[in-house]
């Protein structure tokens, strides 16, 4: 090959290489795969897993059904990259179709792109989105019952922030400024709080912003969708959908809007057309939004969405039906509603009792840490400390009563 | 009937998974929700069972081609063999079930993983600082662009307004330029398809915050004046940006630090062989000297003591994610690097290798608008005459992805070959003898392809024109 080429050695393939690296890398030597799995088995042990997890905000410790492996390891969705070439790529084009379809009807809302990164960055490529349609400067009105790490997202990408009143557990829209370019509701909020995503849309349209609902795909399927009651665009972390933890991620946002502010969408969209045969196929779709084609004037610089995830989330959705999607929720609903109102017969208080909540709340503890701590010795991994004697608790389809009773128990004997 | 939606396969009912039976009281939706929060009609969703999930979703597999069923050099992309050793690695439970909020104290085997892969990735580089959070390639690019804007911010020099970006730049450069809320302005090219330096002297002032470069570049062609680009900028107090897709080519070559880039990105899933999975999810790490770290984005991973712990630096652009980044691609990265170690040498020379045997073999029937030494990948035009998108349809079914076509934008007719250290001198042999053979092949012809494909061309327009996103 070398001869072909017309040089010597390889080395002199890097003959242009300036300044060039004549060290040696001061990497660890290389490991058979045995060796170096058997060290991730090693590290893995250093984590503390297998636990019944009570911990949620954002990501949740839900069934993850065997199928979806099986899918999302085929070679075919794993090694290939964003179907450019539309003749070889119908099964993830098609997939993507499918994924939208999903996500349109979850939302209510017409058109769904193929996802963005993750529930964050929909959140935040929704306040983009918001202030490209208002022709506004990127201001957005948010309450505390936005996830924190959302709100923080947004930041970095310098929208400016205006904070709604929050109180016993719920947002007052009531006075929205009239210059922002989109009014934000999570729902059900970072407290697992169900918000008033109607009330939400009209303070928005009151001052001709746009309303933003943040939603847990879960949830859609006994929660009114927000594009019935008059919400713009819905995002959200797909997550729940059939990905493991994986401490963080790989996960998928979502995001759906209405037809007609498609063009401001950003990321990828696929959509049905014909071959030259007339035949029924799919193709990347106003593909004139993108990176690759706009360059400086495009709605972003996204350039991947998460195939793969998303794949799952679609594989997650056909497998549970509408059905099984409500059962996951009311499941949960249940077990979370059994357990806060055997943590308040033990005389803890919930943080908002009068709010209603599906499976996750704030309850209030004397010591949150020592309360964790107390589970943690009992394996079990407790919720998140809220840093002001509440702690966040997530309730899902996993649990068990025997769970719950010794999650209580153990709380119980700490105090 | 390959084309029906999962939607169609059901009948109303039918459920493809079974859960746990309740073991509490139910509790109804109506009985804590006003009415109007309800839900009125249920979502139109697909009602299958197990078997039509499978045997859907593996049909759909089947009109896909990936690395596992072609040669796929789709320049710029780096498509190289995905080993499932890393997919081993991200499937084990002590990492898979890990909630992202357990407390340090509770995943220190991951925050091992993150601090083993930052120091990689700092080896790689030579630069220092790693930041793994950004969860692609174009947020990594985002995410150093944001760290630029904010360090002039913090210095109060408000006058530097604009990034400049060659005009071989992946797209993604000059919109995240954009998005960080830069104007962006292109540099021109010298007679071998790199950034003309004098042009450069003269676009850098006071405003440059940044200059995006790819190394090597979109050309396949390595910068060689990347250093005296760098004193150009550093002249005016600009900085190096280094995108890194390419970083294929330079594993134990060439280390950015010492062409005295500032900050880079890489993308885990090119150059450390975790999946594309049809358009992500990557990994979009970025490196950085001392002068742009206290802008990283938080978290990062440091050692204390025996211990390892998330930190935000002094004066953090803030978070890029939800949460730590794409932790699972991170894992599949730090697996391939530890059955590397210091031979990713070898896994860059490969590359380089295999893109200058293509280079020489399609010498003479296709033009080479750059012909001299390339690095990892080369950009060829067909024979007069012929069409970038005609040759690619051919190679489809010849059954081989094609190369990237179309880009970079300054070459006309480009199609941009990246063969990967992964594939062996006889596969490289088949596709050579392909692409003479397309060469050859009459223009009728080709303009019919594909045809063995599972569908024909297709009508992109009426797509944009009939808009339909869903069932």
């Amino acid at each position: 090959m070398l001869d072909a080429i017309g040089v010597e050695t390889l080395d002199d393939l890097f003959a242009d290489v300036r300044p060039g690296y004549e060290g040696e890398l001061d990497l660890p030597p290389a490991l058979s795969e045995y060796e170096a799995l058997r060290e991730v088995d090693a590290l893995a042990k250093e984590n503390v897993w297998g636990l019944p997890i009570f911990l949620g905000a954002g990501a949740y410790d839900r069934i993850v059904p065997s199928a979806i492996g099986a899918i999302i390891s085929r070679g075919e969705f794993l090694t290939c990259y964003t179907p450019y070439q539309p003749e070889i790529s119908q099964g993830t084009l098609q997939s993507i179709f499918e994924f939208q379809s999903m996500i349109s009807e979850l939302t209510g809302l017409e058109i769904s792109n193929a996802s963005v990164y993750d529930g964050a960055n929909a959140v935040v490529e929704a306040a983009l989105m918001t202030a490209r349609l208002t022709k506004r400067d990127p201001k957005v009105a948010v309450s505390a019952g936005l996830n924190p790490r959302y709100r923080e997202v947004i930041e970095t990408y310098r929208v400016e922030v205006v904070d709604l009143p929050f109180e016993d557990g719920t947002t007052d829209f009531s006075g929205v400024p009239d210059d922002v370019s989109g009014v934000f509701v999570q729902s059900p909020n970072f407290f697992g709080i169900v918000e008033d995503v109607g009330a939400a849309s009209e303070a928005a349209h009151d001052v001709d912003a746009l309303c933003v609902a943040v939603c847990d795909p879960i949830s859609l399927s006994i929660l009114e969708a927000p594009g019935n009651i008059g919400a713009d665009v819905a995002v959200g972390e797909a997550q729940p959908l059939g990905m493991p933890l994986m401490f963080g991620g790989p996960y998928a946002g979502y995001m759906a809007t209405k037809e007609d502010f498609v063009r401001q969408l950003p990321g990828r969209i696929a959509g049905e057309t014909i071959d030259k045969d007339g035949k029924l196929a799919y193709v990347l779709t106003l593909r004139g939004r993108e990176q690759d084609i706009r360059r400086a004037r495009a709605n972003s610089n996204i350039c991947t969405n998460q195939a793969l995830t998303a794949l799952a989330a679609t594989v997650y959705t056909a497998l549970m039906g509408p059905e099984g999607l409500r059962e996951v929720a009311e499941l949960s609903i249940s077990k979370a509603h059994y357990l806060a109102d055997r943590l308040q017969a033990s005389s803890f208080g919930l943080r908002y009792p009068e709010a209603p909540f599906l499976w996750e709340f704030a309850i209030e503890l004397p010591d949150v840490a020592k309360a964790n701590e107390a589970l943690l010795e009992a394996g079990i991994v407790g919720g998140l400390d809220l840093g002001d004697s509440a702690m966040l608790v997530a309730v899902t389809e996993k649990r068990t009563k025997d769970e719950l009773d010794a999650f209580v128990e153990v709380v119980a004997d700490a105090f | 009937m390959p084309f029906n939606l999962i939607r169609d396969k059901g009948r109303e009912g039918r459920r493809g998974y079974t859960l746990p039976k309740p073991d509490v009281e139910a509790k109804e939706p109506e009985s804590i929700l006003p009415e109007s929060a309800l839900r009125r009609e249920k979502p139109r969703l697909a009602e299958v069972d197990e078997p039509t999930v499978i045997r859907h979703y593996t049909n759909l597999s089947r009109e896909n081609e990936g690395i596992d069923t072609t040669f796929y050099p789709l320049g710029s992309c780096t498509m190289k063999h995905n080993p499932r050793a890393n997919e081993a690695a991200a499937v084990v439970p002590g990492f898979a079930g890990l909630h992202p909020l357990q407390p340090e104290a509770q995943a220190q085997g991951a925050l091992r993983i993150m601090h083993e892969l930052q120091g990689f990735l700092a080896e790689v580089s030579g630069l220092p600082y790693v930041s793994l959070q950004p969860l692609a390639g174009a947020q990594g690019e985002l995410t150093s662009i944001l760290m630029v804007k904010k360090f002039f911010d913090d210095a109060g020099d408000e006058g530097r307004t604009t990034v400049l970006v060659p005009s071989t730049a992946h797209g993604t450069n000059p919109a995240t330029a954009s998005m960080a809320g830069f104007e962006s302005e292109e540099v021109g090219l010298d007679e071998h398809g790199c950034v003309d330096v004098d042009e450069l002297r003269e676009l850098v002032d006071e405003s440059t915050a940044a200059l995006m470069i790819t190394n090597p570049n979109t050309c396949g062609v390595y910068e060689r004046n990347i250093k005296e680009i760098a004193e150009v900028l550093h002249e005016s107090g600009a900085f190096l940006y280094m995108d890194g897709a390419n970083m294929n080519a330079n594993m134990g070559r060439m280390r950015p630090a010492e062409a005295d880039v500032d900050i880079m990105h890489y993308n885990l899933h090119k150059t450390f062989s975790t999946p594309h999975g049809g358009g992500g999810p990557g990994c979009g790490a970025i490196a950085c000297s001392e002068d742009l770290a206290p802008f990283l984005p938080e978290p990062t991973v440091e050692k204390d003591g025996d211990a390892y712990r998330f930190v935000r630096p002094e004066k953090s652009i803030g978070r890029m994610a939800g949460f730590h980044g794409n932790f699972g691609q991170m894992l599949r990265a730090w697996n391939y690097i530890r059955m590397h170690g210091p031979e990713l040498r070898d896994v860059t020379d490969m590359a380089v290798l295999n893109a200058n045997y293509v280079r020489a073999q399609l010498r003479g029937t296709y033009r080479i608008p750059y012909d001299e030494l390339c690095k990892h990948e080369v950009v060829v035009q067909p024979p007069q005459g012929k069409k970038a998108l005609d040759i690619a349809k051919g190679l489809i079914d010849y059954g081989y992805h094609p190369p990237t076509i179309y880009f970079p934008l300054v070459v006309k007719e480009a199609m941009l070959v990246e063969p990967t250290e992964t594939e062996s001198r006889e596969t490289l042999d088949d596709f050579i003898g392909t692409m003479l053979e397309l060469a050859e092949t009459g223009q009728e012809d080709l303009e019919e392809a594909p045809t063995h494909a599972p569908t024909r061309r297709l009508d992109e327009t009426r797509a944009a024109r009939q808009l339909k996103a869903r069932w």
